[in-house]
């Protein structure tokens, strides 16, 4: 009997691999919208911890500077050699950390998680699709994505260690620093931006050609629209930002001057004067075109899951669905139009100057439309004070901070006085970290039943919620004060060259007050980073043990992805979806219940 | 499970998938190339006065290879037009001539690269400067042949011992920002050839067998590609003005 058993057992185990995918296809190779969406957002949550922890290292340097880092120093040293020296952070690696803390947030954090991840995972589902227009260069797209992400990182390892030029890498600074970091920099970068371009095609057609029958235009839910926008912006913008890494490459590899003026001697260049001729200025206006759509990449898809979780928990219609739509389809076309407010300290000139000091005035109506509707959504609803509600609603408030401090940097005489100083630090952090990152914990939070079946418990999300939301104000507030008393960002020493401590009566010096906001920040951002424990282990915890949900759609909303199985299966849906109404049919009048699904008759 | 409009047009946008995909695409090759063509022209703008040197390319081969390209525009068309005439030996012949057109393109302008990079200046210890092709090389002689000057028929042989350079410097990118940008140019233009070659070569190659099987789904597969193509020939009809006329 018994190899009898042995045998049939094989034949069993062989079938099963037969009908179910092996682990390798199911996970790693998948061309499933879902599991994709699931490998950017775990790869993209890891790198916003990394990108983190870098700042929590730079904070040390800045609050105790020239100190050894308490203990992770000798680590640091043993990993990262001679820029670690003695557990101490120098110049060279708070350069290099400063450059690859915005690199990473920005390329291989917030941008792949807003738009890759939830774009992946919940757009096909709203529209009622089986699965992205061109699954398998979904895949690519998160491939060229993952082995962008390995070259930045390896780049801490090389000797002389990562790109140092900041994230915004402006020649000639970043041709004439001798190390390799910036030339892994720019490559890592052609992978990051092929990853999204590929991304953008993808999610462009799919929401034009897959659209349920009946899901009108104007049927889609806010956040389609706002990954829609979302994604003409990267198919659009990062294109001359590759023209200019091509070009930067050039000037590193080949010896080109495009972005190096003539006359510009650079020490060590194999003794040859470069040829000249470049223009320093072509490389900031290449990387702004880029930089400016950029922010609206950041903010869009942000925005479009606040309004998914506000309506939801609101239990009412989206205050001026069309006034958002026009709005979010404005900003889009605006955001081209707006780069060179970046460069007002450039000396480009004061008509250029004004015309970019004009469009970017435009272009905070309609980010003010929208973010009004949001507010007016809230007025006479039954509201529900769950967690993905309260980062929401956090959300408002942190994202108008953000939005208004801008103003001074909008316009061109006060920016001269402002650029370049904390007050911008905390003006963009406002906007992108308890902004966009507070709207995607609250994605994270709202969706996390849908990919998994289980509820993450409800206290250790609060928890979460109130510590970040009081860290992260401690951390941004004080840059506000800091920027406007003359504090200049990218000091290894945290300004201590410039303080009224070491230089007794000059004039502008900074003050012990000033300086000593140094170790608040600190230390709140120490506490911020303590504070993403509770959810760190929230999140892994709940798949196991979380709270199974009992319905499909245990929030009780109006839009098709609620009206799958938990979790969806492969081709989403189990029987064939049609349209008949708007997304947020919330306490209809004569429904039985609260809400009516789209595909309700 | 099958996602709909791979093959059929959706009905209200009367478009397939990869349509819809390949002009996304192309829009942002277009923001691509036109950022270098706008980095070209700000270039060449702030260049001073007199600098930005002319003639350096030679035109003749330039137009030869911008019909190349021409032609293999036509002949991409042609082979579309044949499968949806249902002649597949047709198909075969057109596709092929656009293959052989590429790979014609590429020959020409390695030839031309080829050129540049043999074309030396050399300055010498007493000021004078030798511009010309490279012969020779030796350990400690170098010879030159100079371009002919004007009344001449054939430019003359110039021998320089070593000793007497001070910087001897090809034409390649490095040599100035003209030629740094038409490298960058017509590099990446190259590489766009080059890949639209092996796409459309697997087409028409081991490729073509879904003919058998799909056939409408083939010929939308070499319309997508043949989109590419004109794109293609598309930059190269501006990169040809812009880098040898202007």
């Amino acid at each position: 009997m018994q190899p009898t058993t042995h045998g049939s057992h094989h034949a069993g185990v062989h079938e099963a691999h037969h009908e179910e995918l092996g682990f390798w296809q199911k996970y790693i190779f998948s061309t499933d919208h879902k599991v994709i969406g699931i490998q950017y957002g775990i790869t993209a949550l890891a790198f916003l911890f990394f990108g983190f922890c870098l700042m929590m290292l730079m904070r040390w340097q800045i609050a105790k500077p020239d100190q050894p880092v308490p203990f992770f120093g000798a680590l640091l040293e043993k990993m990262l050699g001679a820029p670690a020296a003695g557990g101490k952070i120098s110049s060279d690696l708070y350069n290099s950390f400063g450059a690859m803390h915005g690199t990473i947030m920005v390329f291989l954090g917030v941008v792949p998680l807003a738009f890759a991840a939830f774009g992946n995972y919940v757009v096909p589902l709203q529209i009622g699709a089986i699965d992205m227009a061109f699954p398998r260069i979904n895949m690519v797209s998160y491939q060229s994505y993952a082995v962008g992400g390995v070259i930045m990182v390896v780049s801490f390892f090389i000797p002389g260690g990562a790109a140092q030029a900041g994230w915004t890498s402006y020649s000639p600074l970043a041709t004439i620093i001798k190390t390799h970091g910036q030339l892994f920099w720019i490559i890592g970068m052609v992978f990051l931006i092929t990853s999204s371009l590929l991304g953008a095609v993808n999610f462009i057609a799919t929401i034009i050609q897959l659209r349920a029958p009946g899901m009108t235009w104007m049927r889609l839910p806010f956040f389609v629209w706002a990954q829609f926008v979302t994604a003409f912006l990267l198919l659009l913008a990062f294109p001359p930002l590759e023209a200019a890494a091509v070009l930067q490459l050039m000037d590193n590899v080949a010896g080109t001057s495009f972005f190096l003026p003539s006359g510009l001697s650079i020490t060590g260049h194999g003794g040859n004067p470069i040829s000249g001729g470049g223009s320093p200025l072509l490389w900031q206006h290449l990387f702004w075109f880029l930089g400016h759509p950029e922010v609206y990449v950041l903010i869009l898809p942000g925005m479009g899951v606040v309004a998914e979780i506000l309506a939801n928990n609101c239990r009412k219609p989206i205050w001026g669905y069309k006034s958002l739509v026009y709005s979010v389809l404005a900003i889009g076309f605006l955001s081209f139009i707006v780069w060179a407010h970046h460069m007002y300290l450039t000396g480009m000139g004061t008509k250029i100057s004004t015309f970019f000091q004009t469009t970017t005035m435009i272009i905070s109506i309609p980010s003010v439309v929208i973010l009004s509707c949001l507010f007016l959504s809230l007025w006479g609803g039954s509201i529900r004070f769950n967690t993905p509600m309260l980062f929401a609603l956090a959300f408002l408030p942190m994202f108008g901070i953000g939005g208004l401090t801008g103003l001074p940097l909008g316009f061109n005489y006060s920016d001269l006085y402002l650029h370049d100083t904390y007050y911008v630090i905390a003006h963009f952090h406002y906007v992108v970290a308890p902004g966009t990152i507070f709207a995607l914990f609250a994605g994270v939070y709202f969706w996390y039943p849908k990919a998994t079946g289980r509820m993450m418990s409800e206290f250790w999300g609060k928890v979460h919620f109130w510590l970040s939301l009081l860290f992260i104000n401690l951390v941004f507030q004080p840059m506000f004060a800091q920027g406007m008393a003359g504090m200049i960002r990218r000091m290894a020493d945290g300004g201590a060259n410039y303080s009224s401590a070491k230089v007794p009566g000059a004039i502008g010096g900074l003050s012990d007050s000033i300086i000593h906001l140094n170790t608040v920040v600190s230390h709140a951002a120490w506490a911020l980073g303590l504070a993403q424990l509770p959810f760190i282990f929230n999140f892994f915890w709940s798949m196991k043990h979380g709270k199974p949900v009992t319905s499909d759609n245990p929030w009780e909303a109006t839009t098709l992805d609620w009206q799958t199985p938990t979790p969806p299966p492969h081709g989403n849906f189990t029987k064939p979806i049609k349209v008949y109404r708007g997304p947020y049919e919330y306490s209809v009048p004569g429904q039985a219940k609260d809400f009516t699904p789209q595909n309700q008759p | 499970m099958e996602i709909p409009y791979v093959t059929h047009p959706r009905e209200d946008t009367g478009l397939f998938n990869a349509k819809v995909g390949i002009w996304l695409f192309l829009a942002s090759e277009v923001m691509l190339f036109g950022a270098l063509f706008s980095s070209y022209i700000l270039l060449r703008v702030g260049a001073v006065e007199g600098t930005w040197p002319h003639g350096l390319l030679n035109v003749p081969i330039g137009t030869v290879n911008t019909l190349v390209l021409i032609i293999s525009s036509m002949t991409v068309v042609m082979a579309w037009a044949s499968l949806k005439m249902n002649q597949f030996s047709k198909f075969k012949i057109y596709q092929g001539i656009t293959v052989l057109c590429a790979l014609t393109f590429v020959s020409i302008k390695s030839f031309e690269y080829r050129d540049k990079f043999t074309h030396y200046e050399v300055i010498l210890n007493n000021g004078k400067v030798v511009d010309g092709h490279l012969v020779e090389r030796t350990k400690d002689e170098v010879v030159i042949h100079e371009k002919a000057k004007a009344g001449e028929e054939h430019g003359a042989e110039v021998k320089i011992a070593v000793a007497d350079i001070k910087k001897m410097e090809n034409y390649g990118p490095w040599h100035n920002t003209y030629l740094a940008i038409y490298f960058t140019l017509t590099g990446l233009h190259a590489l766009h050839v080059i890949g639209g070659a092996v796409v459309i070569g697997f087409l028409w190659g081991p490729g073509s067998k879904m003919w058998k099987t799909d056939p409408e789904r083939f010929t939308n597969r070499i319309e997508v590609s043949g989109l590419f193509w004109h794109f293609v020939d598309l930059v190269w009809i501006f990169l040809f003005p812009v880098l040898y006329l202007l």
